[in-house]
């Protein structure tokens, strides 16, 4: 499923604020002819003799063809990497490898489907919405962040979608509360075949839990710590159950970053359970 | 001018010097998405182990000023499956393919060593030394030359004569030369050096080690002096060994030093990660810098850091106008 990756150099042709985060649009045919919803991409920081060896993952939040195609990434600054990017400019070049990881999978039929998103994880479903109202799909967004300002896509979900709830942990728009609080009652009201997520890590095993307490599939979009992005380094691991039973400890970057929430073993996200595929005791011994 | 860029390891000839680093480049099919693999001198695997491994949890890796620390502990699927499906995925291909083995004990790595043996597509053997000595309480092999001596030296009785060991050394211990003798006295046919040396990382926002596994191995241009060292003394001390230059390579300049210390190949670990045509480039800038320097041959550029000063190359001296644009 995933697209054959390309690394290009592009050039930034937009830069601007999105609520709280950083939008930037970069052209890069070869990256935007391969893209589908839920695919990432990494960018290379800090220039050409930075100290900074380990590129940046980034969700594809829009591709457009214009100049011959174009990615849009949104973004919140938080390391020295994310700092050096928020301050390109228009005509700055930018060194990106993508399109990566495996995308969400699209129903055949014409279902329901609810959207969830905290936070920049909300720019990854834009284009999957698109994907699925192609379909003649329903769409119906959750949307939330710590504050309004922090609650991305809100205006281009109300205009796209059947419903939008918003919910901010402060009050200052929507519900006070979690998405997670909205999450069943919007399932209910719109009778929803299916639910797809984009969140920080507790916020997706939430969602999950809902997801299966209403016996409907649910797609998770998840981050873990990347090096190389492409599936070669094995550092962004997470432990997820196989169509066997059995878990393995497997690559969020090159089998994921999209899963079927209820085979990620949330709850042990961050260790190696004792029953993974390898896993040490039973015999294992631990090396290097 | 066109660089002769062919090298030998041992007795087997590489095509050009540039190989992957064991572990950065998994069993080469993710980086086949982007280039033709055999467009490199080997591929070098990541360690293989007897049994399936887990590894460690994550987080497995932290930046660090010029470089990255990563604990991912020979996660791997075991021997059987890399036999299965992705030896022959490599040897169909006809990739030269340098298979790296990690283990626990001296039988685990003869264990190894006897399921590589007989099968088709190895074409030399590196032994990572960098594993703790299940029989000597967690001692790493690499740390004692007694220890990786008896690993190589078994290991050398197994595998057929036609196929080099490699002996890959860590720079973290007291003296390297004396293990590098070591592991040549016992049989290894090529030492490639260096493994990561043992760094660690403190998040000041949680006020924790940055990695689960607290300590890991530090990589990247922060540890390429220490490699052009190791590579140098080595070199120094057992002039006709081998020698696979390996730590912080991101660039042909950053090669060409291993290269001038000492080293007939080159291994390309970190760099992939930032950049996944890293060892195409890298092999580019190097011919292009052996070319710029009238040098015809890289085989000419061995070690020629450890000729006396003020003596200069022969090849410069005749071969300046003929080079001349
Ligand atoms: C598939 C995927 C999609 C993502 N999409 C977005 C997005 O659309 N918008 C956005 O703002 N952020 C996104 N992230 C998170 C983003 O990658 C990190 O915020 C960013 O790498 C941090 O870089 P830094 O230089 O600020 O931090 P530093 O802490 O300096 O980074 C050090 C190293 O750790 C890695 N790292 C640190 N945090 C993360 C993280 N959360 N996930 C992966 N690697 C990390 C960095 O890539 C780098 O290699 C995504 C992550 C993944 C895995
Ligand atoms: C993520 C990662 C995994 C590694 N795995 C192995 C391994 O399995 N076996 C091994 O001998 N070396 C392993 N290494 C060490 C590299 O092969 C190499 O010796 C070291 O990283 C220095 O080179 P570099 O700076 O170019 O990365 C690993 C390094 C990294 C960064
Ligand atoms: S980030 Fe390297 S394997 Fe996933």
């Amino acid at each position: 499923m995933a697209g054959t990756p390309v690394q290009v150099t592009g050039t930034v042709l937009t830069t601007r604020r999105v609520d709280a985060y950083h939008a930037l649009t970069v052209v890069a045919p070869g990256i935007a002819e391969g893209f589908r919803p839920g695919h990432f991409v990494s960018v290379a920081v800090g220039g050409a003799h930075t100290s900074m060896v380990t590129r940046r993952a980034f969700s594809i939040h829009d591709v457009k063809s214009d100049y011959g195609g174009t990615v849009e990434l949104v973004f919140t600054t938080g390391g020295r990497g994310t700092a050096w990017l928020a301050e390109r400019r228009a005509r700055d070049t930018l060194d990106l490898v993508g399109p990566l990881g495996r995308p969400f999978p699209l129903p055949r039929d014409p279902v329901h489907c609810v959207l969830v998103g905290s936070e920049y994880g909300s720019a990854v479903l834009f284009p999957l919405a698109d994907a699925l109202l192609a379909r003649a799909c329903r769409v119906d967004f959750v949307l939330g962040g710590a504050g309004a300002e922090r609650v991305f896509g809100a205006m281009r979900a109300r205009r796209i979608a059947q419903t939008t709830t918003l919910t901010t942990e402060d009050g200052s728009l929507g519900l006070r509360g979690k998405v997670t609080d909205a999450l069943p009652s919007v399932i209910a009201d719109t009778r929803a075949d299916v639910v797809y997520a984009c969140a920080p890590m507790e916020t997706l095993r939430a969602v999950t839990a809902v997801a299966m307490e209403f016996d409907i599939p649910v797609q998770v979009a998840v981050e873990e710590q990347m090096a190389c992005g492409i599936g070669v380094c094995m550092t962004c691991v997470i432990p997820v159950i196989g169509d066997d039973g059995a878990t393995r400890m497997v690559r969020a970057c090159a089998e994921g970053p999209v899963f079927r929430g209820e085979r990620v073993r949330f709850e042990d996200v961050g260790t190696i359970p004792f029953d993974a595929l390898g896993a040490p005791g039973g015999g294992a011994r631990h090396v290097s | 001018m066109s660089v002769d860029m062919r090298t030998f390891l041992a007795h087997v000839e590489l095509a050009n010097p540039i190989t992957t680093a064991a572990g950065c480049a998994s069993s080469g099919r993710e980086l086949a998405q982007f280039f033709d693999l055999h467009r490199l001198g080997a591929l070098t695997t990541r360690s293989i182990t007897m049994a399936p491994r887990a590894g460690r949890p994550t987080p497995r890796m932290a930046e660090t000023p010029s470089g990255m620390l990563n604990a991912v502990g020979l996660q791997g699927p075991g021997i059987d499956v890399f036999l299965e499906r992705e030896l022959p995925w490599l040897a169909q291909r006809g990739i030269k393919t340098i298979v790296s083995i990690g283990g626990g004990t001296v039988a685990e790595y003869s264990e190894l060593a006897r399921r590589l043996a007989d099968a088709p597509g190895v074409t030399a053997l590196e032994v990572n030394l960098s594993c703790p000595n299940m029989e000597d309480r967690g001692r790493v092999f690499a740390r004692e030359g007694s220890a990786a001596a008896e690993v190589i030296a078994s290991v050398r009785s197994i595998m057929r004569y036609d196929v080099p060991v490699v002996a890959k050394l860590a720079p973290d211990v007291a003296d390297i030369v004396a293990v590098a003798r070591a592991c040549v006295d016992a049989g290894a046919d090529a030492l490639s050096m260096i493994n990561n040396p043992l760094g660690m990382a403190i998040d000041t926002e949680t006020l924790r080690p940055s990695l689960a596994a607290v300590t890991g191995g530090l990589s990247g241009p922060a540890v390429l002096p220490l490699a052009v060292r190791c590579v140098w003394q080595v070199h120094a001390a057992l002039p006709g060994v081998p020698l696979i230059g390996i730590g912080g390579v991101m660039s042909g300049r950053d090669a060409f030093q291993l290269v001038l210390a000492g080293a007939c190949a080159v291994g390309v670990g970190t760099a992939l990660f930032h950049d996944p045509y890293a060892c195409l480039r890298i092999e580019r800038e190097l011919e292009d810098l052996l070319r710029a320097r009238g040098l015809q041959r890289l085989a000419d550029a061995v070690g020629l850091a450890h000729r006396p000063p003020g003596s200069a190359p022969r090849h410069l001296l005749v071969d300046t106008e003929e080079s001349a644009p």
